[in-house]
């Protein structure tokens, strides 16, 4: 799709970028050039610092060294709206989209057109339409409010946003994170269709297959250093998986526990279904770590909120320990002996300004009144064994790191004596004492007959810790997969590319 | 273990061509609301012998409209930029007393009371703007706090009314146009202009974004702190132009008259009856204008029927309770289903879900 690629300089040229957050060095010395037409794959696992990059070629963060010229000229952003008027746009992960106005109000916010002091309002909608149908773009109205748009339709609109400022440079940040199989062939024509028009794209993206499908050159970060950045012909799949994990798989993980065997079952799903997820077959045995990857929207987050009662399943049956139950409340879970941590750990698993104890004590006091006193009095042994590092059981939790943070969390649930856990993400954002910690913790519970099921993006983790892999995609459960099957089989199941037998599409 | 799941191939997606369903529009809503209780309204007079629709009656109506319309036209920008209005009383009655004050019955002072008028009244909403802006004052607070002074100076500096409004001012409160009283008219002009704002100025499409998602307007480059200083600043001058208007209907200038009203929370009821948005970001004049019409009638239909006056404070707290009971219900479940077609039964299951976005916004 680009072959002029050698003919024309580069647009941008990024060297030896540099950024710590308090001490820590997220990014060490990364540099990449982008060519105009070029689609530009950053890939690396969590952590390995894609996101920090692109947010200082925004002007998100400042960056500690390094250069970026763009266009010829070098640059250093301060504001992603500074960068966007010189060139750079970016569409970032979490969308800057307001729900209730329309597209064109949405793709002009301030910068809206005027006319006699006025907003012109038909070149804005005139404007707008132009860039929809630039893009080959039907079915969206550009005075349709946003919050009616699908997903799909919501992220043209962010990428029409960022042609709108007549961008050189686009960076996208996992454009495909929250779309469905079919919408992303729509992302698909659209980076196409830019990338002819001579706009340079920076792609991140999680879904290998999308990188191989779209790019030209591949980057690879990890650790916050480069690995390697190439044209995308040098690389299969596997060599790129070695490149971004690089380091043995089983490094943190610990083994299982002596003692610990499968049990009767504790949880049993047949044909359960829901309107986010559909016909799921699962078993959970006593002493069991079951892992579930997919990607992000696949369904992975909402098939635990439906066993936790919090949007319960509308088909199929549920059974907790043989017996079956309609879960329809997350009292109700609580008090079968079921406990859910959430990904988001401070929006929905913590009440950050309150103490430590507060929280630890949340769901017994709310659940189980009469154990409060009981269970308080048991608390500092089990922060302390939990390695809760604070300054006290009345410290906010909001002062405490994310690693602590997440114990604090585990402690709440721990005090309810679960004999299921399901944990969505239950690592992301924290070190990675605390994660071992966190894994430890789970091979215990493992061994005293607890079923655990535990979500997880990052593959190393799942295949690390998992004693069986359930692979969501597209609210389905696509595949069941034994203990330590390669980050590929899940992937292509993750990706809706794995046939029957575990055999890879092409 | 779980058989079928085994090694089942991977489900496509169900492309199913999702029915764009454009939910109702907020102030056509509040129009239906405002139909249905004109209806009901008509009907409860008639059935004790009078006729809702008789000039005076509508004159009734319409001059209970614009005070609280001024008002509340104000307040609607407040709200949409997720502030509020809590120091409007205090700047009525103030406005009401300046003005008095001022014209001291000779009709000559008319403009230069008028303009001091405004000119303090848009003082006092700088000063709500700016302390909002930055000083990171909750805007309920800060608010709060401005009007407290305005309270204490006109507590410590006036006994009883005061001034005296000279009968050609006077005028503006008591013609009218056959049955639409003149202030009426000047009420739905300031409305239209509101409107005209919102939609077609810079500023006042920022105050969408403002009060919808701050962190997404700076992003986009908007200087957030405008539009709302601005918003403040309009919204103090409807205040004092319903100062103006009171002071005409009283002939005098008092420094209870805007309490008396309750004009702050009344106000803030009827924007929210009217389809606003208390957390900001959606909303308009047309629907507060609606909102104060609801009220003007349902009150209208009380004092004709010689309702209980206990009562009166009922119905009105039931309507709006019951009018942002059915907002909320409508507001809309912003994860779409994947499975199931959207049924009434799926949507129904999952409540909270339309919740979350807001929280994070």
């Amino acid at each position: 799709m680009s072959a002029n690629l050698a003919e024309s300089g580069p647009v941008l040229v990024a060297e030896g970028l540099e950024k710590s957050f308090f001490g820590v060095t997220v990014l060490r010395g990364v540099g990449l050039t982008l060519h105009p037409g070029e689609v530009h794959g950053l890939v690396g696992e969590n952590g390995a610092g894609k996101s920090t990059f692109m947010k200082i070629l925004a002007g998100v963060y400042e960056r500690d060294a390094g250069t970026v010229v763009l266009g010829g000229r070098e640059v250093d952003f301060s504001h992603p709206v500074e960068a966007a008027r010189s060139g750079l746009a970016t569409v970032f992960q979490e969308f800057n989209l307001l729900p209730e106005r329309t597209v064109a109000q949405n793709v002009f916010l301030g910068r809206e057109p005027r006319r006699g002091g006025l907003v012109d309002r038909r070149a804005m909608v005139r404007e707008t339409r132009a860039l929809l149908d630039d893009l080959g773009v039907e079915g969206v109205d550009p005075d349709a409010p946003v919050r009616t748009l699908t997903v799909a339709e919501q992220q043209i609109v962010e990428i029409v946003k960022a042609l709108s400022v007549d961008a050189r440079v686009i960076q996208m940040d996992e454009p495909t994170a929250a779309l469905a199989d079919h919408e992303v062939e729509l992302l698909y024509a659209i980076v196409r269709r830019l990338a002819e028009r001579g706009v340079a794209i920076l792609y991140v993206s999680h879904r290998l297959k999308e990188i191989f499908d779209l790019c030209d050159t591949i980057t690879v970060l990890k650790d916050g250093a480069l690995v390697s950045s190439g044209p995308a012909s040098e690389l299969d799949t596997d060599e790129l998986v070695r490149r971004m994990v690089g380091r043995p798989i089983s490094a943190y993980f610990p083994d299982r526990e002596e003692g610990t065997g499968l049990g009767a079952s504790r949880l049993e799903l047949r044909g359960a279904g829901n309107a986010y997820v559909d016909d799921i077959d699962l078993e959970l045995r006593a002493g069991e770590i079951v892992g579930v990857a997919g990607l992000q929207g696949s369904g992975r987050t909402e098939l635990v909120e439906a066993l936790f009662g919090i949007t319960p399943f509308t088909r199929g049956e549920l059974r907790l320990d043989g017996r079956p139950v309609r879960m329809t409340s997350p009292r109700q879970a609580v008090r079968a002996g079921v406990a859910l941590i959430t990904e988001d750990r401070k929006a929905q698993g913590l009440a950050l300004n309150q103490s430590v104890a507060d929280n630890a004590l949340l769901v017994i006091r709310s659940v189980f009144a009469r154990r409060t006193s009981d269970v308080r009095r048991e608390l500092p042994g089990v922060l302390s064994s939990l390695e809760v590092a604070s300054r006290g059981i009345d410290q906010e939790v909001q002062y405490l790191s994310g690693g602590n943070q997440q114990k604090v969390v585990l402690a709440k649930w721990l005090a309810t004596k679960p004999r299921v856990v399901l944990l969505d993400e239950p690592t992301r954002g924290i070190d990675v004492g605390a994660k071992v910690a966190v894994y430890t913790l789970m091979r215990r519970l493992a061994k005293e007959g607890v079923a655990i099921l535990m979500i997880s993006s990052e593959l190393p983790e799942v295949i690390g810790m998992s004693d069986r892999i359930v692979v969501m995609h597209d609210g389905r459960a696509s595949a069941e997969l034994p203990a330590r099957s390669d980050e590929a089989t899940i992937l292509s199941a993750a990706t809706g590319t794995l046939r029957v037998g575990g055999e890879e599409a092409p | 273990m779980s058989g079928p799941a085994g090694n089942a191939t991977p489900t496509s997606a169900t492309p199913t061509a999702r029915p764009r369903r454009r939910p109702l529009d907020a102030s056509l809503i509040v129009g239906i609301a405002l139909v249905a209780v004109i209806v009901i309204g008509a009907v409860l007079v008639a059935s004790v012998g009078r006729n809702f629709f008789s000039p005076g009656n509508i004159r009734d109506i319409l001059t209970g409209m614009s005070v609280l319309g001024f008002v509340a036209i104000g307040q609607t920008l407040v709200i949409l930029c997720a502030s509020l209005d809590l120091s409007v009383p205090y700047v009525v009655s103030l406005s009401s007393l300046i003005a008095a004050d001022l014209m001291a019955g000779d009709p000559a002072n008319i403009p230069l009371a008028v303009l001091a008028v405004l000119a303090v009244a848009a003082l006092i909403g700088l000063a709500n703007g700016l302390i909002v802006t930055e000083l990171r004052v909750n805007g309920f607070i800060a608010t709060l706090g401005t009007g407290l002074i305005i309270k204490g100076y006109l507590d410590s500096s006036y006994k009883g009314t005061s001034g005296d409004v000279p009968w050609e001012f006077q005028l503006i409160g008591a013609t009218g146009l056959g049955p639409v009283p003149v202030s009426t008219l000047i009420m739905l002009a300031v409305a239209l202009g509101g409107a005209f704002f919102l939609a077609r100025t810079r500023t006042g499409n920022h105050m969408f974004a403002v009060g919808g998602n701050e962190q997404v307007a700076r992003l986009s480059g908007i200087r957030t702190a405008r539009p709302l200083i601005v918003a403040h600043v309009l919204c103090s001058v409807t205040a004092a132009l319903a100062g103006l208007l009171l002071a005409s209907r009283l002939g005098v200038g008092s420094p209870t008259v805007g309490t008396q009203g309750g004009y702050d929370l009344l106000s803030i009821a009827a924007v929210v009856l009217g389809g606003t948005l208390l957390l900001g970001g959606r909303g308009s004049v047309w629907g507060t204008i609606g909102g104060v019409a609801i009220f003007a009638v349902v009150d209208n239909v009380m004092s004709v029927m010689q309702v209980n006056p206990f009562l009166k404070d009922v119905v009105r707290g039931t309507v709006i309770v019951a009018a942002v009971a059915v907002y909320t219900s409508r507001s809309l479940d912003r994860r779409r289903p994947r499975f199931g077609g959207g049924s009434g039964a799926t949507t129904a299951a999952s409540p909270q879900r339309g919740d979350r976005e807001e929280v994070q916004a």
